[in-house]
């Protein structure tokens, strides 16, 4: 090979690379659609709606019809309103319309529609999905807050943080219940017991209460992000050790099978050995484990923030959205604010479907537990 | 059975040390303290400040103070609480003893529904009841259970059948003592359901699997042989097996319960552990988030504990020792 022809042949490797994604995605593609068609329906179900719930979270701006920090002082507590389907020629301006609210006892806070006027829902207007005119009512579609603000475009904007939790706490947590876990099997002795018993005093620990304990950290004023990122280190910190300890077993078990052996006696060292025999085979479970990991975060977040300890007023959170709830007056004036629970309910049940799914299929064994 | 359990409460002498030392470096990381909002009182001079400071020890190195708080604990006084003044102790132990029966009778509530659930769904494999069973327990599963309490407030608001909220009416004093029990038991129904659908979901579906498991297995078909009845072999043979793994479960649930009351008992704003440890979190009481901690702790270790002596009992299998290797 002459010194001329090596950057020839390194543009054919990442060309080959190149075709090397795109049959990967195809391929990906291909088993994607092959599950989804012997998938069961509550699997399907679900997938859609996490599907949806992580649109939200990504384009919030677009799905959010107004500004979700927008105060529309006139309109404090407003119920879902209704939308009409109008036909041309009924006197309305178009076809999706509805009555603007009007506060009518201002001490009750009590709402009446303005059954003589009407305004018209736009549709992709202004880089929304739907919104209204700009001087126009507003419309909201599950009510507004105690400070007149969206409570749709606030659980739109909030779906960010509650679903993006889940996410990102389970991967902190099972890289450190991974890493801990296999190691620690694998290694066994002084390391398997060190790691373990630390293990063992995270598992007494009584979560909430330390969470609680643990929630104080945060200063007053500091901003969502931080909070958020203390909330999600907060919570991997706790929970990484049961999955630690299944997953030790686990190694131990991998340990005297024949292809780890395989591996040792050709020369990998041990963290070779871990990182390209043992953990691979643990994966199937991982997942599954991960899968059903991420409802216990995403409640914990909502936990928090309903009780004032999480992310903080005016960022949105499900769980903070429903704070107003813990009022019985507001509760029993206004159940429209439990809407956002309505979501958490929907993301819980959504991931616990699917990892119940995703068990079935990945590790029939465990079929039934 | 005396040195298991000697052994297990030697065993949990590390471990509380281990968790009160962790949440201790984690109260004194929180910025500020419980003087700091005092400090910026105008109408409090900075030598009162400083005097409080002194008689709370706040002003000495944290591993002295934790020293000092461990001497006292060990001599069965949790300290002083620093925002109601009154001994931690009094405090907990006035607390502990709702949270506790709240988790128990949640317990309660869950066992007795989810076992015959369980049989029957098991019993009725595959049929519409079995599904509707399945497709509850789901439900039950994943609702969050301060949201279930908000729906079941709501509609004690409107039917007006349940109290809302608060361990006790306001007229609780001058009720006669029978009323007074039958009034706390009215304002324990709602917290009850909410803490125990959780726990009866999984349990029901847990029952349920672990019948039709066992239903195929050798010494079911041999009971059939025999010539037992069905209800004979499902009722004396297939369900004593079954309950083998409620056993462990009694005392990890427990310790579940005591997490969730917690939470429960903020939302519903019940005078339990749970509502006077946030209040203490928020008002940097620290020896009152501490005293609630290792309370907490303590009763969590206790509930493994039985729950490990009760498997033994139960289960001639399983011996005392093998479950430290689990």
């Amino acid at each position: 090979m002459t010194r001329a022809a090596v950057p020839e042949s390194r543009t054919a490797k990442t060309q080959a690379r190149r075709r090397g994604i795109l049959a990967i995605a195809a391929h990906a593609g291909g088993l994607v659609a092959a599950e989804w068609r012997r998938a069961s329906w509550p699997a399907r179900a679900s997938a859609i709606c996490l599907l949806l719930f992580y649109l939200m979270a990504a384009a919030s701006p677009v799905i959010a019809p107004y500004d979700p920090a927008r105060q529309y002082r006139r309109l404090p507590d407003c119920p879902p309103m209704r939308l009409h389907l109008v036909l041309p020629g009924r006197g309305a301006p178009g076809l999706f319309c509805f009555h603007p609210m009007r506060m009518a006892d201002p001490l009750a806070r009590r709402m009446v529609e303005e059954r003589t006027r009407w305004e018209r829902l736009r549709f992709f207007y202004r880089g929304h999905l739907f919104s209204t005119a700009s001087g126009a009512a507003p419309f909201f579609v599950l009510g507004s807050d105690a400070l007149g603000r969206d409570l749709f475009s606030r659980i739109v904007y909030g779906a960010r943080v509650s679903m993006c939790v889940g996410l990102i706490a389970i991967a902190v947590s099972f890289s450190l219940g991974i890493t801990a876990g296999s190691i620690a099997g694998y290694a066994g002795g002084v390391t398997d017991n060190l790691i373990m018993r630390w293990a063992e005093v995270e598992m007494s620990l009584p979560s909430f209460y330390f969470l609680l304990a643990l929630a104080a950290l945060m200063p007053a004023g500091a901003s969502t992000v931080r909070t958020f990122v203390t909330i999600v280190l907060i919570m991997s910190f706790i929970s990484w050790a049961g999955l630690a300890r299944v997953i030790r077993g686990m190694a131990a078990a991998a340990r005297g099978l024949a292809y780890v052996e395989a591996a040792r006696a050709l020369g990998a060292s041990a963290p070779r050995v871990v990182a390209r025999h043992v953990v691979p085979s643990l994966l199937a479970y991982a997942l599954v484990a991960a899968t059903l990991a991420v409802p216990g975060f995403i409640l914990g977040e909502s936990a928090l923030s309903l009780l004032g300890l999480g992310v903080q007023e005016p960022a949105a959170s499900w769980g903070n959205l429903l704070a107003q709830a813990q009022d019985v007056q507001n509760l029993g004036r206004y159940p429209w604010i439990l809407a956002p629970g309505v979501f958490i309910f929907l993301a819980i049940m959504s991931f616990n479907f699917l990892g119940d799914y995703l068990r079935d299929r990945l590790d029939p064994a465990q079929h039934g537990r | 059975m005396g040195r298991f359990v000697v052994y297990r409460l030697l065993n949990m002498v590390p471990l509380i040390l281990g968790i009160t030392l962790l949440s201790f470096l984690v109260m004194s990381l929180a910025p500020g303290d419980y003087l700091s909002s005092l400090k910026l009182n105008p109408a409090i001079s900075p030598a009162v400040v400083h005097q409080m400071e002194a008689e709370f020890g706040l002003n000495q190195p944290l591993i002295v103070r934790y020293l000092k708080w461990l001497w006292a604990v060990m001599h069965l006084d949790l300290g002083v609480s620093l925002a109601y003044r009154v001994s931690v102790t009094k405090l907990i132990a006035a607390r502990a003893l709702n949270t506790v029966i709240l988790a128990l009778a949640s317990m309660v509530f869950s066992w007795v529904l989810a076992i015959p659930l369980g049989i029957a769904a098991a019993a009725r494999q595959n049929t519409v009841w079995d599904r509707l069973l399945s497709f509850f327990a789901f439900l039950g599963m994943s609702v969050p259970s301060f949201f279930l309490a908000f729906l079941l407030v709501y509609l004690a608001l409107r039917t007006g059948w349940f109290p809302v909220g608060g361990s006790f009416s306001v007229f609780y004093s001058s009720l006669s003592p029978g009323m007074k029990i039958v009034d706390r038991f009215d304002h324990l129904v709602l917290p009850v359901v909410v803490l125990g659908t959780a726990g009866l979901a999984s349990l029901m579906r847990l029952m349920r699997s672990q019948i039709l498991e066992l239903k195929n297995s050798d010494f079911a078909r041999t009971a059939h042989a025999k010539g037992l009845s069905p209800r004979a072999v499902l009722y004396k043979h297939v369900l004593r097996n079954a309950l083998n793994p409620f056993i462990t479960l009694a005392g990890y649930g427990l310790a579940d319960l005591l997490g969730g009351a917690a939470l429960i008992e903020a939302v519903m704003n019940l005078q339990g552990l749970g509502l006077l440890l946030l209040d203490a979190v928020r008002s940097f009481d620290v020896y009152l988030v501490m005293g609630s901690v290792l309370m907490g702790t303590v009763l969590l270790l206790v509930g493994n504990l039985i729950a490990d002596v009760a498997l033994v009992l139960v289960d001639p299998r399983v011996s005392f020792w093998s479950e430290r290797a689990r």
